[in-house]
Parts: structure tokens; sequence; C-alpha cells
């Protein structure tokens, strides 16, 4: 943790903030999210919950409970001060849920998604990427090698993930900071690759 | 405001969590929708003479003046202190909004956020702070 540019009480922003960018940071169950968020973000991480309303009568779980329209879901998120007017959140979500409201909310505005991935249930990410395309987020994988998992190719897992050549594929340990960070830097990289291009 | 509404008892029967009841006891039976001009990272302080009439709100609402009063903070993080699911917190700020009792950042558009000033910016705080 660095406090140089964050403030003073160490929950507020510091005074000059001004501008507030998002990435989400997204993928299949027990991926490692919020191991991820918890590991670059400057304050404890928090989790909210969101309020379901009309969306909630297209959630399967839901059906058949009468009446109810209304339920919770987590979203985990953490802060960094990267400048003295600058301030990078990450946001993340599991993907399998088709909470209309918390996709809205996580991807307005957002510059684009870390989808983490599992080499060993590489076909539990479809869902995940699958709504960060939908919502037209610009996205780079990052590929978490849990112990004991055996390595793969990079080809092996474009082909798996059925990836555009210029999606950026990096592997990542969410435990290490150095790790977490760089792969937030191969997303930033394509990004500007891709503003420039437009 | 709009007038306050009974929740649904048969609503309250079927849920499980209380949690979940409270949030149209708070919103007195408001509509989600007005919120929306709240993003998820919009940064909400206190204003200036927010404490001096900080008594006359309800309990909900003075805690979010509360916390926004010493700094800025994004809704997110309003939500993620309180306990509070973000959608209620965006009601809340629509009316602190309103009654003056908070500020917000002016909202940076999402095509100017993809500026690439932004990017650069972002890109280089992160090498900055882990090398
Ligand atoms: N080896 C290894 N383990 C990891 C890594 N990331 C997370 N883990 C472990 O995997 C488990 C699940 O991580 P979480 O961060 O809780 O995963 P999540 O995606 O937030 O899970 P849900 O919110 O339940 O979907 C934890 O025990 C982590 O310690 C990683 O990069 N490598
Ligand atoms: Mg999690």
């Amino acid at each position: 943790m660095d406090s140089r540019l964050g403030s003073a009480d160490g929950v507020h922003l510091a005074d000059k903030v001004q501008i507030a960018a998002k990435i989400l940071v997204v993928g299949h169950f027990a991926v490692g999210k919020t191991t991820f968020i918890g590991t670059l973000s400057e304050i404890p991480p928090l989790r909210t919950e969101e309020t379901m309303t009309q969306a909630g009568a297209e959630i399967d779980d839901l059906k058949g409970v009468r009446g109810k329209t209304t339920t919770t879901v987590a979203m985990d998120f953490g802060r960094l001060t990267l400048s003295d007017r600058l301030v990078l959140y990450l946001f993340g979500t599991p993907g399998q849920q088709r909470f209309v409201q918390v996709w809205e909310d996580m991807t307005r505005g957002a510059l684009g998604a870390l989808i983490l991935v599992d080499p060993e249930r590489l076909k539990d990410s479809f869902a995940v990427m699958d709504l960060v395309e939908k919502y037209g987020i610009s996205y780079a994988i990052a590929v978490n090698y849990f112990d004991g998992s055996p390595s793969r190719s990079e080809a092996e897992l474009r082909e798996a993930l059925d990836l555009l050549p210029e999606t950026p594929v990096v592997t990542c340990d969410a435990r290490d900071e150095k790790s977490s960070a760089q792969a937030l830097v191969a997303l930033v990289r394509y990004l500007q690759s891709r503003t420039r291009q437009e | 405001m709009t007038t306050p509404q009974e929740p649904d008892r048969d609503d309250i029967e079927t849920l499980e969590s209380g949690e979940l009841v409270r949030p149209y006891v708070i919103i007195n039976g408001r509509g989600f929708s007005d919120g929306n001009r709240f993003d998820l990272v919009t940064l909400v302080t206190a204003s200036a003479d927010s404490e001096q009439r900080w008594g006359q709100l309800d309990p909900e609402m003075r805690g979010v003046v509360d916390l926004c009063d010493g700094g800025y903070l994004s809704v997110a993080e309003i939500a993620g202190h309180l306990g509070l699911p973000i959608g209620i917190v965006k009601v809340l700020l629509v009316d602190l909004a309103e009654q003056g009792y908070i500020l917000t950042r002016a909202p940076i558009p999402p095509a100017q956020l993809a500026d690439i000033k932004v990017l650069q910016e972002v890109l280089d705080g992160l090498q900055a702070r882990f090398g």
C-alpha cells in the first residue's frame, strides 16, 4: 500500500482528485477476482449489494418465488489513487449471473475489463466473455494458474477461448501485487492501442 | 417527494431476510430509476453547511452526509461503507443533492474517460506505483 497519493484519513479521496476511472475485474466463480482486487487496492476492499427490481423477473433462480422481485448480489471493489487528480476503481462481479442492473452500472463508462481465467475451467469463462462483449467493453485475458494446474500454451488458450488475434493474454497470480499490476498494464496498453485506431 | 407507500404485506412475508424489505421503507416506495444520474464512481462530498442542518435528516441520510463529510467518496464506496444497496444510495443521494446537503464532482462523460490522456495517466500511475 502506498499512501503518498491517498487522503490524510485513509477513507476519503485526496483533495485534488477530479477524475474517477473504472476497470472491471471479472471472471467465473472462484477464479480470483476478490483476491486480485484486494491485492491492488489501497483501501480494504469493499462489497456492495445491488437491488434488483424488474430484472428479477428474468432470473431463473427466482422463478416460482411468488411476488419476489427484489434480490441482491455482491459486487467487490477496490481503489487506487494513481495521480493527484486521478483515481482508478476496480470492480468485480461473477459473470454467470444475468443481473442486468449490476452489469449496466458496472460497464457504464468503464475503460475496459480484465477477464480472469482458470486454465482448468476454460468453458466456465464463456458466459462472462459473452457479457463483456455484449456491453461493448474491450478486454484482456489474465490466466490465473492455480497450484497444480498444468501449463498451457498461449496458442492453445487462444483457440479454446476463441480470441481475436489482438486480444492480450497474460498470466497472473492474483495474490501477487507486481503480477496483478502487470496484468492491468497489459490491458491499459491494449486499450491505448484501440483508442488510437478509432 | 412522492407519497409514502406501505411495502406490500405479501412481499414482506415471502422474503426471508428483513434486510431485503428495509430499502422500501427507507425510500418511501420511491422508484429506483431516479438515481440514474449517479454513476458508481460519481464523487460525492458533504456541502459546507450540511452539518448545521444535519439534525433534520433521517438516520440513513444522516449516515450518508456524515460519511461524506471531510472529503470525496465514490457512490460505490458510500454503499460499501454503509452496507446499503447501490440503488438505495443513489436515491438517497438524489434527495440530498436536491436539498443541498451534498455536492458532486462534475461527472466525466464516458467518451472523455476513454480519452488517451486518461489511459496514459492510468498507465503512468500503475508503473510509478508498482514498478
Ligand atoms: N494459486 C492461485 N490461487 C489463487 C489465485 N487467485 C486466487 N487464488 C485463490 O483462489 C481462491 C478463490 O479466490 P477468490 O479471490 O475468492 O475468487 P473470486 O473470483 O472472488 O470468487 P467468487 O467471488 O466466489 O466468484 C482463494 O482461495 C484464493 O486464495 C491465483 O492467482 N493463484
Ligand atoms: Mg469474490
